[in-house]
């Protein structure tokens, strides 16, 4: 160790006072770096989300579309959008809050003068940013590709995905909270994933389920964040239709923000 | 619970008052701890683990909210009002923690970009001697080296105040003493310092004052000097062939005030060492005996902390014990 030291009293060449953009930034950037080492999450976040479209492709030409009225990128662009938000993002911020939550990185990040907020937002950030592309290509490939024609309301698909990051930044918040190890969170994801997947409308749109199942898997989480991604494409969301799912999107995401408040975890269990 | 008293007209940087931490509502780690550290002060807190050392540091980096009592870093709550302590500070937690697949380079770099006036961070690595380290990931430098690592990362902000737990634990010798050479400059520098440790020797020859934990209270506290002159002075040999304790001087007449007998290797404890072994030594030239074995020491750190552990053991009036081993320490 050197023993010359410049310490407190006389800076050499001190950096700025640090902002909340510049410590999100630099803490996203740490993390962006770690996704790209780390090989499993990667091809779970990149690669999971962009084939599962074409199952349900094939699903749809066999049957969905006896079912529905629905067009072809109405029944796959909602479905892709879900598959981002639950794989992209959800599935893959478990796993990220989990790791540094027992790697004891959040406990250290949180002696430093990152906020609360701001630790969370910047270990997202990577994921989001992943989730928000995925979105849009997949959005503009369903709309050139499968069908051409411009969605009816752009902006409530525009509005659907970005209630659907937010709800899925939380919801992975309350997981990894209930998951004790990394292993163990690629378990604890898997109820959210399969509810969603099979009732937010996202492999079956809820059109075609029966009308009482249907009205209970309205209420499910990711099912506003679709069905408003759907009514922006099909322009059949009436504005009182329109209202109530943005309200149901928001109550999940306040009811999540607070399960967080309350349960999240920044080091492990003694 | 008496608070130590910090040395007139110094400035104090934390106040510790009736400090408690419980976990899961049952166990209580921190049990009415108050303690005052002066600017400019390198404080130690010291403890066998599980004394509550780190559960009281974490309340003071504003880790947790304290389940009683008060504490101010800064002039400031370290909890509720963190974002005003923390520019200020500098933590080195127990354990790293940070991403084993990030280099040391880009740590630093993250950390850089979160922290207040940061040096850069090439000077952060050279003062903790990383410098040649930086393309390495974290999860391949040894545990000694994890530990500078974390100690660049402290001091980083170039803090006012240094909270450093336990900082050479996983060190080899060379780099304890880099370390202790560090702090002591930081300290001359003007840094206040608080840290934990489990080596005695670490506090007595880096610490201003120290408290000795146990169970969650303070039980000694004071400078080294202090906390040490209480504690009795030790003399030990083996008895000589033919001789049992009946036969040495009498122990009162020679200043000894306690005797413990292990084998043939007798203890004894005075609190005239020079006076004790004069007699001791001239009874031993008369009698034509040789004392094998002898070792004589005055008392130091490692006998007032494992005198503590004796006491805590015998006696189990907690409040009592603090308090009494307090004021014998302060007087």
């Amino acid at each position: 160790m050197s023993t010359t030291l410049t310490t407190g009293t006389r800076p050499t060449a001190a950096g700025p006072t640090s902002t909340p953009m510049g410590r999100l930034t630099s803490l996203a950037r740490a993390e962006l770096t770690l996704l790209g080492r780390s090989k499993g999450v990667l091809f779970t976040a990149l690669a999971i989300p962009l084939v599962l479209p074409f199952s349900v492709y094939a699903s749809a030409k066999d049957s969905i579309q006896d079912a529905t009225s629905l067009s072809m990128s109405e029944i796959i662009l909602p479905a892709a959008v879900g598959f981002s938000l639950l794989f992209a993002v959800y599935s893959a911020l478990v796993n990220v809050f989990v790791v540094r939550r027992e790697e004891l990185v959040f406990k250290r990040l949180r002696t430093g003068e990152l906020r609360d907020g701001e630790i969370l937002a910047g270990a997202a950030l990577p994921s989001l940013l992943i989730g928000f592309g995925q979105c849009v290509l997949v959005s503009v490939a369903c709309l050139t590709v499968l069908d051409s024609k411009a969605p009816a309301g752009a902006h409530l698909i525009v509005l659907g995905v970005l209630l659907g990051l937010v709800l899925a930044v939380l919801a992975a918040g309350v997981t990894a909270a209930l998951s004790r190890t990394a292993e163990g969170s690629q378990v604890t994801s898997l109820p959210l994933v399969f509810l969603s997947m099979l009732g937010s409308g996202m492999a079956v749109p809820l059109e075609a389920l029966p009308d009482k199942l249907a009205s209970v898997c309205e209420l499910l989480p990711f099912s506003p964040v679709i069905a408003l991604v759907r009514g922006g494409l099909t322009g059949e969301l009436s504005g009182t239709e329109t209202l109530v799912q943005i309200g149901l999107g928001v109550a999940w995401i306040v009811v999540a923000a607070i399960a967080v408040r309350r349960l999240f975890r920044w080091e492990p269990r003694r | 619970m008496t608070t130590t008293q910090i040395h007139a007209g110094d400035e104090s940087v934390i106040e510790v008052t009736d400090l408690r931490r419980v976990y899961g509502g049952e166990f209580e780690a921190v049990r009415g701890v108050s303690f005052e550290v002066g600017r400019g002060e390198l404080f130690a807190l010291l403890g066998t683990n599980g004394a509550g050392k780190t559960s009281t540091v974490e309340l003071l980096e504003g880790l947790d909210r304290p389940a009683g009592g008060q504490v101010r870093v800064l002039g400031h709550d370290p909890y509720t009002e963190r974002h005003l302590v923390r520019p200020k500070v500098g933590v080195m937690l127990q354990e790293g923690g940070f991403p084993s697949e990030l280099t040391v380079d880009e740590t630093v770099r993250m950390w850089a970009g979160a922290t207040s006036g940061a040096r850069p961070g090439a000077e952060a690595l050279e003062i903790v001697g990383l410098a040649k380290r930086g393309g390495v990931r974290v999860k391949m430098l040894s545990g000694g080296e994890k530990r500078r690592l974390d100690l660049a990362l402290a001091l980083l902000g170039r803090p006012e105040m240094l909270f450093l737990d336990e900082p050479t634990t996983g060190m080899d010798a060379e780099g304890r003493q880099d370390t202790w050479d560090l702090v002591r400059s930081l300290r001359d520098a003007g840094t206040t310092v608080l840290m934990t440790t489990h080596y005695l020797e670490e506090a007595e020859s880096l610490a201003d004052r120290l408290a000795i934990m146990h169970e969650g209270r303070i039980a000694a506290s004071g400078t080294p000097a202090e906390v040490t002159a209480a504690e009795p002075s030790r003399i030990s040999f083996e008895l000589p062939q033919g001789y049992f304790v009946g036969d040495l001087p009498p122990l009162d007449a020679i200043g000894i005030v306690g005797h413990e007998l292990t084998g043939r290797t007798v203890k004894l404890r005075t609190q005239h060492l020079q006076f004790s072994a004069t007699r001791l030594l001239t009874w031993a030239a008369e009698q034509n005996v040789e004392l094998r074995a002898l070792d004589v020491r005055s008392a130091s750190l490692e006998e007032a902390f494992l005198q503590i552990a004796r006491e805590a053991r015998s006696q189990d009036e907690p409040g009592r014990r603090a308090g009494d081993r307090q004021k014998e320490a302060v007087a």
